[in-house]
């Protein structure tokens, strides 16, 4: 069985986290904790840091200054229990059963267990029609529905994604959301940077908003939907379509 | 025109009929390209790799000078390998001029900065695509080189192919560190040359034919190549 650190991953916290590019601030200061259960929607405008905070949890990215830990464990350490979507994900050139099977076979999972674990992901995204198709020639909403069942089949504690709709027509992006809501029963944290407030209506618990690189709120969504200032994070709020042309 | 029609059957008739000296010469060219391109390609898709995925002081002059030597003339070529292996040369007393072996070193030199070139541009782009999501998934550094050199096989083949054309086509530099000497280093573009300055276009013409033939069988496998390339693995 894939091995994982009890509950020692929660909380996530984040604190004074600076990165900066060439003498430019990105991210300024974050600083914020996330229990080990639900979804969190990270929002803001374009530019505003969302994706970068994602990889720097996810240990792609070393911060400037601050730290990112998931429990005790630094964000490279916590990789076998937390997994990313990426907004445009790399799809090995094989099929995508195998591309599935290739997270586990990372993993040196053995072959009936990978057989079995693969069988689950492809059923939980609805994968089953296209298993035997070659990953490079899916639809947008097919490949981002591989991106987490790859993703998923290692049983991550906690799963960060980018954006996962922002390519997709209507009807796929029902079918994801359907899936990150699936995903979020079984127990698994979800961590969502979005753009889309229909999307934070329906799955977000809390919401992380960013702008400027640095953190204006952490809210509970319903303190979110109800906030009543006068600035950007309210023309979100207020102005769903207008927000989505801003950002 | 009649000339080059007589020329054309009989030399279809020298293939056909299996002419010894011609199956040797055929023989031997393809020891000594496939060789030559063995060794380039062990040495070039490292270097390409390594050139591709790491930084280090000096790269981008390793860059530019293996990538000015893709343009390298063959003749130029041919001359500092003789100048190197002749009598009076640092590597003369291995007695290699006049070998097979001087040509087979002549076309490593050749071919390498092309398959070395190629595969670094093909698994930078590879490296780009795809680092960043097999570090996420947990992939060890080895792990990520062995699925970047997977996942990139079919268009590394392609770059040794175009390694094993150029090799193939030669002529100046194997003719200079080889000799064009009959039954030891006459391969089939020197031999070409050579029956052509002699008139006998007949046996000139079976081996320009034989070159045209691996040439046409190259770009087939290349065609097949890239269509397999999207099947399911």
């Amino acid at each position: 069985m894939m091995q994982h650190p009890p509950d020692s991953l929660f909380p996530l916290a984040v604190s004074g986290l600076d990165f900066s590019v060439g003498g430019e601030q990105l991210l300024s200061g974050l600083s914020f904790e996330l229990e080990g259960k639900g979804c969190t929607a990270i929002l803001g405008p374009n530019g505003s840091g969302k994706t970068l905070l994602l990889r720097l949890c996810h240990g792609m990215l070393t911060p400037t200054a601050g730290s990112v830990r998931w429990g005790e464990a630094t964000p490279v350490q916590a990789l076998p229990s937390q997994a990313m979507v990426f907004q445009l994900p790399a799809m090995l050139n094989r099929s995508v059963r195998a591309n599935i099977d290739y997270a586990l076979r990372l993993r040196r999972i053995p072959r009936d267990e990978r057989q079995r674990l693969v069988q689950e992901a492809v059923e939980l995204c609805g994968l089953t029609e296209v298993v035997g198709r070659n990953a490079r020639v899916l639809s947008g909403g097919e490949r981002q529905k591989l991106a987490i069942a790859r993703a998923w089949v290692t049983r991550p504690r906690a799963l960060l994604m980018d954006e996962p709709t922002s390519e997709l027509d209507p009807l796929a992006t029902r079918e994801i959301e359907s899936m990150i809501q699936r995903v979020v029963a079984q127990g698994v944290r979800v961590i969502l940077a979005t753009h889309d407030m229909n999307q934070v209506r329906h799955l977000a618990d809390d919401v992380l908003f960013l702008e400027y690189g640095r953190l204006r709120a952490h809210l509970p969504i319903r303190d979110f939907l109800n906030y009543q200032g006068d600035d950007t994070m309210r023309d979100f709020v207020a102005h769903p379509t207008r927000s989505g042309a801003i950002s | 025109m009649s000339d080059f029609g007589d020329a054309l059957v009989a030399s279809a008739g020298l293939l056909t009929g299996l002419n010894p000296d011609l199956l040797e010469i055929i023989r031997l060219s393809l020891f000594v390209t496939l060789t030559a391109v063995c060794i380039a390609t062990i040495i070039g898709i490292p270097l390409g790799g390594l050139l591709a995925v790491k930084r280090f002081p000096g790269r981008g002059f390793v860059v530019l000078v293996i990538d000015t030597f893709m343009g390298l003339p063959p003749v130029v070529v041919g001359l500092i390998v003789y100048l190197w292996l002749s009598r009076s040369g640092p590597l003369g007393v291995l007695g290699l001029l006049y070998t097979p072996t001087a040509m087979i070193i002549a076309q490593c030199l050749l071919v390498t900065p092309i398959i070395a070139a190629l595969s670094r541009q093909v698994i930078a782009d590879a490296h780009g695509q795809y680092d960043e999501q097999l570090r996420s998934l947990g992939a060890a550094r080895w792990q990520r080189i062995a699925t970047l050199l997977w996942e990139t096989r079919t268009s590394l083949l392609v770059t040794v192919l175009a390694g094993f054309g150029r090799a193939n086509a030669e002529v100046g530099a194997v003719m200079i560190v080889g000799g064009n000497i009959n039954h030891v280093t006459r391969v089939m573009t020197t031999s070409v040359a050579y029956e052509t300055s002699r008139g006998n276009l007949t046996q000139a013409l079976a081996l320009g034919i034989v070159l045209i033939l691996i040439a046409m069988l190259l770009t087939l496998l290349l065609h097949q190549l890239r269509r397999l390339n999207v099947e399911p693995g």
